[in-house]
């Protein structure tokens, strides 16, 4: 369904963030590609947003090369992945719900089928007492839950989590996790970017690790190892 | 189909974002005051040039003789050319009275009238043209038309005086026309300038916008409403507080324009003012957003 070929990455001539990469990511898998802080996970799902240029290689998104997508249709390629940003990026002047009901607005959904699903959204991350604050007003874990809430809503064929759970407790965290693993299992594709080692070791699904540029292991039922 | 949605975006953008929105609001007043400004001072000086071009004119005296009737022919006959815009016959008595009045202060000029005893004053038609350039042909058409009772027409000696005030409406109305558009211009990059920046302040929420799917239409559509929104109540503010300053100022700058009422001509053109302000402001509005936001859609 994904396939990254060969992809390399060099901000200017010296940092040369992705030298050669090269993986397959299958219709329903749940993927995790783990990696130290600065490895390029983020950088690897910009690729894939098309928010990036590789420097070399190409991205093939349903037999499609994602970078080939002209500007115009752009929109309609983001529409099928639901990305929960490393950043959150929240819209400031957008209360909780209205930045998770936008990604329906977008798609040209009815007031009721939107209403409904923000509230079962909504409940479902734990923020309904929250739905009226702006991103101002939330803590770092209520953001992060509202960035998943807008990854999900709108049933995308790839969900793309970046550190998911990086602002979250434990309890949050499992929860999260769980919340994943379950839309991955109504048949949604996920990958998880993440450099969190415990949760890496309790999904026990396929673990991707980037060093240096490359992919050095690919293990189906991986751990986190380092 | 989005429309409402993005209008009410739009709305919600103008009324949370407190900050851009009064900085553009501001720049919008200031446009539109611009507007208004242009749009009296063009009042006034269309006004003043014609003052200027209605102290223009020419006589045609006629010898002491001339019959009646035969002044009222001319009369008609010059009233019935295009260039003519009035023609008044002024008798002999007329004139002489006009000429007491000018004098009442001037006992040595009303004592020597008394002495000659007789009407020395002739009598006259006083001609306006509908065009100060078309005196020469007036002066021409009453020289060479054989009128045997005219006995002088005063347009050689008018000439100069003629030239000079022509020379000084078509210098005035240049430098009027240059200043507006100067002014004008001035408004229109403010304007575009303020957009830019506040569009720059958000290039990162319409990237969020687009990566999460958003069209360009859907992205631009909020900011284009919220720079509408922004031109009609910056003109509507304008409008509201002129109407309290030109009443005051009115009757002050009466003297100064030789009798021009501001507040007059504001009130009697008061739709087609509000309606360019609110144009100029929305258009402005629109228009800047539009080009402003073009580069960061490239997302
Ligand atoms: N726009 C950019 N210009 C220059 N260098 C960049 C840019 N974006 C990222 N990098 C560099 O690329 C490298 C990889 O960054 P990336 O964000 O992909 O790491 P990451 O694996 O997501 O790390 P983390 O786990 O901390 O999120 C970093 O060294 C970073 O400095
Ligand atoms: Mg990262």
């Amino acid at each position: 369904m994904i396939h990254f070929q060969k992809i390399g990455k060099a901000y200017g001539t010296e940092n040369i963030v992705l030298r050669d990469v090269s993986f397959e990511v299958e219709e329903g898998e749940f993927v995790s590609l783990v990696g130290k802080s600065g490895a390029g996970k983020t950088t690897l799902l910009r690729l894939f947003l098309a928010e990036e240029f590789p420097s070399h290689g190409s991205i093939l998104f349903q037999q499609r090369n994602v970078h080939e997508i002209p500007e115009s249709k752009l929109h309609e390629h983001r529409r099928k992945i639901g990305v929960v940003f490393q950043d959150y990026k929240l819209l400031p002047f957008k209360t909780a719900e209205e930045n998770i009901s936008y990604v329906m607005e977008i798609l040209g959904a009815n007031e009721q089928d939107i209403a409904r699903d923000v509230k079962d959204v909504l409940d479902i991350v734990g923020l309904s007492d929250r739905a009226l604050h702006f991103p101002y007003q939330l803590s770092g874990g209520e953001k992060q839950r509202v960035a998943i809430a807008r990854a999900l809503i709108h049933r995308p064929q790839v969900i793309v989590a970046d550190e998911p759970t990086g602002n979250l407790d434990p309890y949050n965290t499992k929860d999260i996790i769980r919340l994943l693993l379950k839309i991955n299992e109504l048949g949604t594709t996920t990958i998880l970017a993440t450099h969190n080692k415990e949760v890496v070791n309790q999904i026990e699904k396929r673990v991707l690790t980037l060093e240096g540029g490359t992919i050095i292991r690919d293990q189906e039922k991986g751990r986190f190892v380092m | 189909m989005n429309f409402k949605r993005i209008f009410k975006s739009g709305l919600e953008k103008f009324i949370r974002e407190k900050g851009s929105s009064s900085a553009a609001l501001v720049v919008m007043m200031a446009v539109a005051g611009t507007v208004l400004f242009l749009y009296m001072l063009q009042g006034v000086s269309s006004f003043s040039i014609a003052q200027l071009q209605d102290s223009v004119d020419i006589s045609a005296y006629f010898v002491e003789d001339a019959s009646e009737e035969d002044i009222s022919a001319l009369q008609d006959k010059l009233l019935a050319l295009p260039e003519v815009a009035s023609a008044q016959y002024i008798t002999q008595d007329q004139a002489l009275e006009q000429f007491k009045a000018d004098h009442e202060n001037d006992p040595v000029i009303l004592e020597s009238l008394e002495i000659i005893g007789k009407n020395p004053l002739l009598a006259s038609l006083n001609i306006k043209a509908s065009d100060p350039l078309q005196y020469q042909n007036i002066a021409n058409f009453l020289e060479q038309g054989n009128y045997p009772f005219i006995q002088t027409v005063d347009y050689k000696d008018r000439a100069p005086v003629i030239d000079r005030l022509l020379n000084l409406i078509s210098g005035f109305r240049v430098a009027v026309i240059a200043f507006m558009i100067g002014l004008a211009l001035l408004a229109t990059l403010v304007a575009f300038n303020t957009t830019r920046l506040a569009i720059y302040n958000a290039k990162e929420e319409i990237e969020v916008m687009k990566l999460v799917g958003a069209s360009n239409e859907f992205v631009r559509g909020p900011f284009l409403v919220q720079g509408a929104i922004v031109g009609v109540v910056a003109s509507f503010f304008v409008f509201i507080s002129a109407i309290p300053l030109f009443w005051i100022l009115s009757p002050k700058l009466e003297l100064f324009l030789s009798g021009f009422s501001i507040f007059g001509y504001f009130l009697s053109h008061f739709f087609w003012i509000f309606l360019l302000q609110t144009a100029v402001g929305v258009l402005l509005g629109v228009l800047s957003s539009m080009i402003a936001i073009r580069k960061y859609l490239k997302v």
